[in-house]
């Protein structure tokens, strides 16, 4: 299991001064380490940024045809 | 405010459509089948339909191990509860399979459902996997009971759905890309959810009214599957929250749907699956009240709002409640924290208490249960599961 899990992390460089920013941000929070931090920061923008799947109209209305049916929508 | 991103960032559809759900089909006829009982039928459909977000199927090794271990996946999204397909040594040698082959999943009476493209085939140690995920071995607890009855095997890998697994009380079952458009259009932009397995007496009702006062709709959520004994029929809860919602609810901010789904009984950690799978339906906020998913005395009263200190990346915020009381002199239903009056004016919310007054054939008084709400239980002679 070891092995398998240091490929799936990857080392990332970052400013010794922005590291310790951040050790001294995250003192008292619920993170515990700089990079559990840093990570999810990263995949908050990265997600941010990623399309939404795309959601066409027409299976919208479908969506909406069955709520209707059931009730949930007038 | 947007609805959250589901758990992942991406909501899962792993529901063959068009020309590739005739070619699963077919394929599917070729291969070598495995029948699922009903909490794994459960679960493939929970996959499939993306409850389950990030999930694509079955937990292979490495995902199974750091859930175990780290309560989260390989690629550290917070995940708490290992979703698993099980199966026998006979059963493996009997379908000759490898890792790599893919399988046909049927439902019980052997009705082609999904294709499962198996990745992983590993064994495991069932006290670790107890001792983790239920903080007990003790095989009295009922889900650690049922680890005990598990296949000797795992098998890992992404499913894909052609076949319909008809939930129980489908009018009720909506998928989390229909709550999203619900949601939507009710203008809802913060949601809390409400998990039970419970026909609501006025505490329930109380802490969903609570919440309902800082967001715009609470979306509540009943467990529908296997239980243990003791607990409420599944027919029962629902029958109850029609009455209570169409009496004491207003329509525009209260939606109930159903979460077909086994109960674990694994206090807090299933108190963040729990929370995951209302993050996917779209809910901003998750209701997590005293011994949340607990059985017995396994679990301290607050564990389970605890552990979300665990996740400071979950992505849905937890609202955490003490036990609401209703206070004679208050006369109205409060909790330590607004209510100055001493033990004797306090009536609790005990359900082992309701429960010993429904078989009794007694009605619940209204300090405890809605009127409308105890006449409907009243409708079975036995509203629990045996
Ligand atoms: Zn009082």
């Amino acid at each position: 299991m070891g092995e398998e899990k240091e490929e799936k992390f990857k080392t990332i460089t970052i400013p010794a001064s922005l590291f310790k920013k951040i050790e001294e941000r995250i003192k008292g929070t619920e993170f515990t380490s700089v990079a559990s931090y840093v990570t999810y920061v990263l995949r908050e923008v990265v997600e941010e940024e990623e399309e939404e799947v795309p959601f066409s109209e027409e299976d919208e209305e479908k969506v909406k045809e069955r709520l209707k049916a059931l009730g949930y929508l007038d | 405010m947007p609805l959250p991103k589901p758990h992942g960032g991406r909501l899962v559809n792993r529901t063959l459509s068009c020309e590739r759900r005739e070619a699963a089909e077919k394929e599917a006829k070729e291969l070598p089948r495995l029948k699922l009982r009903e909490e794994l039928l459960s679960d493939l459909r929970n996959i499939a339909h993306g409850i389950y977000s990030p999930l694509e199927g079955f937990l292979c090794q490495d995902d199974f191990e750091n859930v175990l271990f780290e309560k989260r996946l390989a690629d550290d999204t917070p995940w708490t509860i290992p979703i698993i397909l099980d199966i026998s040594h006979e059963e493996r040698e009997r379908l000759e399979l490898q890792e790599g082959d893919t399988l046909t999943l049927c439902d019980g009476s052997g009705r082609e459902i999904a294709l499962m493209h198996v990745e992983s085939i590993y064994s495991y140690n069932k006290e670790e996997f107890a001792e983790k995920v239920f903080l007990t071995t003790d095989k009295a607890h009922p889900g650690v009971a049922k680890v005990y009855e598990l296949g000797e095997l795992l098998l890992g890998g992404e499913i894909e759905m052609f076949g319909e697994v008809e939930p129980p009380f489908s009018r009720f079952y909506l998928r989390p890309v229909e709550t999203r458009v619900l949601f939507k259009e009710r203008g809802w932009r913060t949601v809390a959810g409400f998990q039970t397995r419970n026909v609501p007496h006025l505490g329930h009702e109380y802490v969903q009214k609570t919440a309902l006062t800082f967001v715009d709709g609470i979306f509540i959520n009943p467990v529908i599957g296997k239980k243990k004994s003791g607990d409420f029929k599944d027919e029962v809860i629902l029958a109850a929250y029609e009455t209570l919602l169409c009496n004491y609810y207003l329509k525009e901010n209260a939606v109930m749907s159903i979460l077909p789904m086994e109960m674990r009984y694994a206090g807090p950690r299933e108190a963040i699956h729990h929370a995951i799978i209302r993050k996917n339906f779209g809910c901003t906020h998750f209701i997590v009240g005293r011994d949340h998913a607990g059985v017995g005395s396994y679990y301290s009263p607050y564990a389970a709002q605890e552990i979300f200190s665990e996740f400071p990346d979950l992505g849905i915020v937890p609202v955490f409640f003490k036990s609401f009381f209703y206070c004679r002199k208050c006369m109205t239903v409060v909790n330590e924290k607004i209510c100055p009056h001493g033990e004797e004016f306090r009536i609790s919310f005990s359900g082992t208490k309701i429960r010993e007054m429904l078989l009794r054939g007694e009605v619940p008084p209204p300090e405890i249960m809605r009127p409308e709400v105890a006449e409907v239980v009243k409708r079975w002679e036995n509203p629990f599961v045996s």
